[in-house]
């Protein structure tokens, strides 16, 4: 079941590398927003793989917690400033 | 019990790949938050479920639990956002390039 959890993580993060795609060339700032939500929430469970691959998923599982919620806050804090940025402009 | 949490896992992940797809492959600011809004958080649920099987009733399956439910709220909360933003900056919504010069509408 290590090895299970260990292949998974790296599944997950060969997707960051497809989603990072995107973020390099996304036509528009949302584009590169919306991939860079994606690859947080998929970050949650690359870290709380990694503490059941270690054994140490009592720790882990709090950076997941914390990263969660950091995450959500990032993404909305973006869409607000460039609403109010892209209006101004035009 | 190991085996329905192996299983549960090996779809969420199929699910991720969907939603990852998606976000490559679709032509549209929309249709991608489209994938990244429903498909994303199926898949991570599906993994959190399939971990929190796997962990047993512990504190540490409590955590995840209240992982699964951030994910749940915020991760639509959070494409919804964004879309609106889009929709309110005026990001042109996407038209399917006809190719045909009448379509059957007689247009």
């Amino acid at each position: 079941m290590s090895s299970f959890f260990l292949a998974l993580a790296v599944f997950i993060v060969l997707l960051f590398v497809a989603s990072l795609y995107r973020v390099a060339v996304g036509p528009t700032v949302f584009d590169r927003a919306i991939g860079a939500g994606l690859i947080g929430t998929n970050a949650v469970l690359v870290l709380l793989l990694i503490g059941f691959f270690y054994g140490r998923a009592d720790m882990f599982v709090d950076l997941a917690l914390t990263y969660g919620m950091l995450n959500f806050i990032g993404v909305v804090a973006l869409a607000k400033y460039f609403e109010r940025g892209q209006k101004e402009a035009s | 019990m190991t085996w329905l949490a192996a299983s549960l896992m090996g779809v969420g992940a199929v699910f991720l790949l969907i939603s990852c797809i998606g976000l490559i492959r679709l032509p549209d600011f929309y249709t991608r938050a489209h994938a990244v809004g429903k498909a994303e958080t199926l898949g991570s649920m599906l993994v959190l479920v399939g971990l929190a099987l796997y962990n047993g009733a512990d504190l540490i399956s409590v955590k995840i639990l209240f992982i699964l439910g951030i994910i749940l709220i915020t991760n639509p909360t959070a494409t919804h956002a964004l879309a609106r933003s889009a929709f309110r900056s005026g990001l042109p919504l996407w038209k399917r390039a006809d190719k045909r010069q009448g379509d059957d509408l007689g247009n």
